[in-house]
């Protein structure tokens, strides 16, 4: 047998990928990619993968099924053949297949496209983490790692052998001897750890389209750097006038009204990196997002004083996205430029709407540090 | 790489051989090879075969295999290749008890293959052909570029279920007999033989030449009618009559061939997949099962055997089918007499003790395809013992729900279901549209309409193989239009039939 199909799967990624490419400013534009994220993973809907047929619209078509329930009964979700039709919708979009593809391969994909170096690693030092693979089954182990089918697999085989398991009554108790649990070794993985630590103004003028804007740009941030470090934590920060430390969730859906202090976010900032992040350990980055609105000049003032001495020798790179807003001044990004728009490790951009997402990222990413 | 079995599983084999004979399977020599899980998903991505034509749609198959493997939701467990000898695959990981289920099973495919009628003719040396298709398009791709053949391959398979599903055999050349009338007719314009050249124009006077000419040209004309009865066999049409390149023909043939040799296995897949899952459980649980492996075998079959709402499960409807044929014949519950008894309590305690079950199932599995399989057997008691229901859209509520239990409606959906492979029959019926030289196809609407943008990008395809402007008939919510794409734009009219 010869493995042929290698090429073949190869020639299909490759085709994936063409349609990615093709589409990327689409995706990133739109976001919509950000709903259908798994793990590692993410499914995109590729246009014209699949070959189209002279078929039926299985909607329009039925079909005969087996099992109880009486007539008028609702099929539960995935009870029919996917795939075909089941999502309202006509035209174009039903044609699309869907296909996972890794964040990784994603990332290199917006690399290519948008000619993004790879990121000079500040710090080269490995940090080593381990890894849990599940390996076979044993007959000790720990209760959280029982294999439940495996266990009644086992006392089922006993009470048949011992003439206790009665069919009619079909009740199975396990024993302690039927017990079955997973077996796992550890591995060790050579990490190089980064951390990114979003900032977000959360202050009244920023609207719910800036925030959709700062996500869908944090998701492309977010996945370029995790294929450029393998360890990559995330730490939140939200501010108006006060600052602090959220979750993820809370990040992306907190509104706050109230005037904003910049300097507030930078303060915690630095807090973080100095109780958590040694520099010597970790690339850092630091990413603030904000309609560029700020509460006086004496508190942008600060804002830069703290960059200039504490944040910026720490870190890879500082990164500012101003994020248009019908109510901002829009001038924060001008003092910030002013101020450090010099350095090289700072990156600012502007970010008018989501089609300007694509070029932002650019900006963000295009220095390689 | 593909290992040859162990001396335990060789042994284990040969007697599940035995049992398989002794149950009176009468199938092709049978070669069982073993294979990794991703060796596995490998062959099953080719359809069985260890070597296929390059393409990507290959690859694609393999890795949603591989990844239903990876995340538990699916593992392949047998695949057979209808071919002399049959060829058939063991996963390497697996237990010894799945070998032997697998094992019989397997013997179960090879006696459908080499007994069913469907399968008669289909090419039983597929394995060596499929690997000559594979070098002639090797070949082409050296020679013409891989874009544009894959490209070419796409759009091919596009239109690949346009075949006469029930097409005895396969006819590739046009009639020897026409093509030769043809020759003939056209020598004819040359006049009679001259022998002295100065005689010519007493022998064969222009006007005679003429008029022969504009016979010959009249009889093409009429010719160019073609086909003369609507054509299933769209692919052989189109090798025959469209303007394509040696190399395209060459294609074209080659995954023709391919979709003749896997129509058989669409025409009887619950039949097969009955029949194949009837004799892993006969034979495991008459003969081949170990105490200790009751379990494990129960576990595996029971999983073979799950079903969901809104699909039917081939091997569970077939299996439950084959045994209900089997009793029925056993007990004599057929013919006039039963179908004419009202009592309810002597139908249910019906037993003339024939027992000519068995031997009942061998001859249907020679003579039926799933059609009139369906079609004969299904009796509305196994309907309603099975709990088979048609289901349908519900557009107000947005979701499937059960419409009818009603034994006629499971029983004709189920049989529509099956009608060509569950695919709208689709006819050439003009090759010279309008006397343009455009292709005119018609739909034979069932009741379901063609799921529209589908049948635009079907046609576009079709179009860069015609290279004329193609049309279809067909009907969408009652009305009769034609969809036409001329190669740059699609458009839709309403037409009276």
């Amino acid at each position: 047998m010869t493995l042929k199909i290698h090429q073949d799967h190869s020639r299909f990624k490759q085709i994936v990928r063409g349609k990615i490419k093709a589409n990327l400013r689409k995706y990133v534009q739109k976001g919509e990619m950000l709903g259908k994220k798994g793990k590692d993973a993410i499914s995109i809907p590729i246009p014209f993968i699949d070959i189209p047929r002279f078929k039926y619209g299985h909607k329009e078509q039925g079909g005969v099924g087996q099992g109880d329930g009486e007539v008028g009964q609702q099929l539960g979700p995935g009870a029919v053949e996917p795939g075909e039709g089941q999502q309202a919708g006509q035209g174009e979009g039903d044609h699309a297949l869907e296909v996972d593809v890794t964040l990784d391969e994603l990332a290199q994909i917006l690399g290519e496209e948008l000619q993004l170096p790879n990121i000079e690693r500040r710090q080269n030092e490995k940090i080593v983490t381990q890894k849990i693979r599940y390996t076979g089954i044993n007959t000790t182990g720990p209760e959280s790692l029982r294999h439940f089918k495996r266990t009644y697999k086992q006392a089922l085989r006993r009470q048949i052998a011992a003439g206790t398991y009665d069919p009619n009554r079909p009740i199975i108790v396990p024993m302690r001897e039927d017990r079955r649990y997973r077996s796992y070794k550890l591995q060790n993985l050579p990490e190089t750890n980064a951390v990114i630590i979003y900032m977000m103004d959360v202050s009244g003028s920023m609207g719910d389209e800036q925030k959709e804007i700062v996500r869908i740009e944090s998701f492309w941030l977010d996945t370029w750097l995790r294929h450029q470090y393998k360890g990559l934590e995330s730490r939140y920060i939200i501010h108006d006038a006060v600052a602090r430390e959220v979750d993820r969730d809370t990040f992306f859906h907190t509104r706050e009204s109230g005037g904003t202090m910049i300097s507030s976010a930078y303060k915690l900032c630095r807090d973080i990196i100095l109780a958590d992040y040694p520099k010597s350990a970790w690339n850092i980055y630091p990413f603030h997002f904000s309609d560029g609105d700020n509460w006086s000049a004496d508190d942008t003032r600060q804002c830069i004083d703290m960059l200039r001495n504490d944040v910026l020798p720490n870190v890879n790179q500082f990164a500012y996205g101003q994020v248009e807003s019908p109510y901002g001044s829009g001038q924060f990004i001008k003092d910030l430029r002013e101020a450090v728009g010099d350095a090289t490790n700072v990156a600012l951009s502007e970010i008018a709407d989501k089609d300007a997402i694509y070029a932002s990222i650019k900006d963000f990413l295009g220095k390689g540090r | 790489m593909p290992k040859s079995l162990t001396p335990r599983l060789e042994a284990l084999r040969d007697e599940i051989h035995g049992y398989a004979k002794e149950f009176g399977l009468d199938f092709f020599d049978t070669i069982f090879e073993m294979v990794s899980y991703d060796e596995m998903n490998m062959v099953a991505a080719y359809g069985g075969f260890p070597t296929r034509y390059p393409h990507w749609r290959w690859g694609m198959e393999y890795e949603q295999l591989a990844k239903g493997y990876e995340y538990g939701l699916s593992k392949i467990y047998e695949l057979v290749i209808n071919n002399d000898p049959c060829y058939a695959y063991l996963m390497e990981s697996n237990p010894e008890v799945d070998q032997k289920l697998v094992m019989a099973h397997v013997y179960g495919h090879c006696d459908f293959f080499k007994n069913n009628f469907s399968f008669r003719h289909t090419n039983r040396r597929m394995i060596d052909d499929m690997a000559n298709h594979a070098t002639r398009v090797r070949r082409w791709i050296d020679k013409i570029g891989v874009e544009k053949v894959e490209d070419f391959i796409d759009r091919t398979l596009s239109l690949e279920n346009l075949i006469d599903q029930h097409a005895p055999h396969i006819r590739r050349n046009p009639d020897p007999k026409k093509a030769e009338e043809e020759v003939k007719a056209n020598e004819r314009v040359e006049g009679f033989k001259v022998d002295r050249e100065y005689m010519r124009g007493f022998i064969n006077p222009s006007e005679f030449l003429d008029s022969q000419r504009k016979r010959v040209e009249d009889e093409k004309q009429r010719a160019k009618k073609f086909p003369e009865r609507p054509q299933r066999d769209v692919l052989l049409f189109l090798l025959e009559h469209a303007p394509l390149e040696p190399w395209e023909s060459d294609i074209l043939a080659i995954l023709r061939d391919e979709a003749y040799y896997f129509a058989p296995q669409g025409q009887t897949k619950i039949m097969n997949e009955g029949w194949a899952s009837y004799w892993h459980s006969t034979i495991m649980t008459r003969r081949a099962l170990k105490d200790d492996e009751i379990i494990d075998y129960a576990d595996h079959h029971s999983g073979t055997m799950g079903t969901r709402p809104g699909a039917i499960n081939p091997y569970k409807l077939g299996i439950e089918l084959w045994r209900d044929i089997e009793d029925r014949w056993n007990k004599g519950r057929f013919g006039k007499e039963w179908d004419e008894c009202d009592d309810l309590r002597a139908r249910r305690s019906w037993d003339k003790k024939l027992g000519a079950g068995r031997e009942k199932i061998f001859e249907v599995r020679k003579h039926y395809n799933d059609i009139t399989f369906i079609d004969t057997f299904l009796t509305p008691e196994f309907a309603m013992e099975q709990k088979l229901f048609v289901y349908g859209f519900n557009d107000k509520r947005n979701s499937w729900e059960i419409l009818d239990r009603e034994f006629r409606k499971v029983k004709s959906k189920l049989l529509q279901g099956l009608t060509n492979f569950g695919q709208p029959i689709i006819e050439v019926v003009d090759g010279n549209h309008e006397n343009r030289a455009e292709l005119l196809l018609a739909h034979k609407h069932d009741g379901q309409d063609l799921k529209g943008d589908y049948a635009r990008e079907t046609l576009r395809n079709l179009q860069s193989l015609w290279r004329r402007p193609v049309n279809i008939v067909t009907r969408y919510d009652n009305k009769s239009v034609m969809l036409r794409f001329d190669g740059t734009t699609h458009s839709e009219k309403k037409v009276e039939l």
